[in-house]
């Protein structure tokens, strides 16, 4: 078996302990994408930033619409947060990346199996699908499994510096998250434009 | 008219006046470079000049709701694209034109290859195409359905201006009557 693949050493670590250590590391304006419900809920917890997108709706899409930011502004580092639950609805847009091979593309799956903001049922893919092993075989070849938080700022620092779209994988624990977004659709768009340099405030 | 200025791209010969090399040259002309899609077998010659043409960046998605989500994060990120899909494509977007593009004010810019009606063969086609015109009024969506070669340069270009100045998406729904559309025997 692929030690990539082998989630089983793999530390429960904390989806907003995590997010805020990614967020730290960030020192020239990235833009980073929160997918829909508690990923988004702790990105925005952990302090706003001009260059944060919070997703209200969309499942699934966090991924893509870095994509799209990521081929808009290819000298800007792009993150995404997505939730396991969210990534399934969308397994394909793995491979869309992997085809096209945006280098400033860095993709974050939280896993904890469940949906958790809709009463923590199980996902199908739950104690079943390895996501790493779903993002290599999609042709991801830099993908792994965060083993625990320093693995996870190790592979946050190589990804600041890689030439192709890396995906890191963790195992959080069931936690909800710690603030909730303002649903502001316009606000939070026009915002996120001014934080990347698109516009100016009016 | 304007068109017959811009310097063809290769592979496309100068006054090109058919209705994919109209909507590629509108494309240019408003400066929308980004065009993911899903195949439609009418679609085929407008998606083999945009991959011919370096001005472009185009690819396949998986789904339709993808390349909704692509374009939305382009936008965003100062680079403007357009989405083309079939009628069955759009069947799946209400979740995310109502909870992405409309919400948070995005110009998304839609070419619909509509199937499902003038010589349908495929039943399922005939019903789900007439489901695309009331989601778009459901959500008050401008769309146009374009028939004629003649108005196609007029209603592709005022419409995406439109769109990137209102910032509201568009729907142009490419009707048999302009493309030929698909038929049994082909």
């Amino acid at each position: 078996m692929n030690p990539k693949m082998n989630t089983h050493n793999t530390k429960v670590m904390n989806r907003f302990d995590v997010t805020s250590r990614l967020i730290a590391k960030l020192k020239h304006e990235e833009a980073v994408i929160g997918g829909i419900g508690n990923t988004n809920f702790d990105l925005w917890a952990a302090g706003h930033r001009p260059q944060n997108f919070y997703m209200l709706g969309s499942m699934g899409l966090a991924f893509p619409i870095a994509l799209g930011v990521a081929l808009a502004q290819p000298d800007r580092r792009v993150f995404a947060l997505e939730g396991d639950g969210s990534l399934l609805m969308q397994l394909g847009a793995l491979s869309t990346i992997a085809a096209l091979k945006p280098k400033n593309l860095t993709m974050i799956v939280m896993d904890n199996g469940i949906y958790q903001i809709t009463g923590a049922q199980p996902t199908p893919a739950a104690g079943v699908a390895d996501l790493v092993g779903i993002a290599l075989g999609s042709g991801l070849a830099n993908s792994a499994w965060a083993a625990d938080e320093e693995d996870f700022e190790r592979l946050v620092d190589e990804a600041m510096s890689a030439d192709a779209p890396s995906l890191i994988a963790l195992r959080i624990d069931d936690k909800p998250g710690v603030g909730t977004t303002r649903r502001d659709p316009v606000q939070i768009r026009e915002r996120f434009m001014q934080g990347l340099g698109v516009r100016e405030p009016l | 008219m304007a068109i017959a200025e811009q310097q063809p791209p290769a592979g496309q010969g100068a006054g090109d006046r058919s209705w994919h090399g109209i909507v590629l040259q509108t494309l240019k002309r408003n400066e929308v470079s980004l065009v993911p899609y899903v195949p439609d077998r009418v679609l085929t010659p407008l998606i083999k000049n945009l991959h011919a043409d370096p001005f472009f960046t185009t690819f396949a998605t998986a789904r339709e709701e993808e390349a909704v989500g692509i374009v939305s994060g382009a936008w965003m990120g100062g680079r403007r694209g357009a989405v083309l899909m079939q009628t069955s494509g759009f069947a799946t977007l209400a979740n995310v034109l109502a909870s992405l593009a409309v919400p948070y004010q995005i110009p998304l810019i839609m070419f619909v290859s509509e199937r499902g009606t003038l010589g349908e063969f495929n039943y399922g086609q005939s019903l789900v195409c007439r489901t695309m015109r009331p989601v778009l009024d459901s959500l008050a969506l401008e769309h146009h359905t374009i028939g004629r070669l003649d108005e196609l340069e007029f209603i592709a270009d005022r419409s995406i201006k439109q769109a990137v100045t209102t910032q509201a998406p568009v729907a142009l729904i490419l009707n048999p009557l302009l493309t030929g559309g698909k038929v049994f025997d082909k």
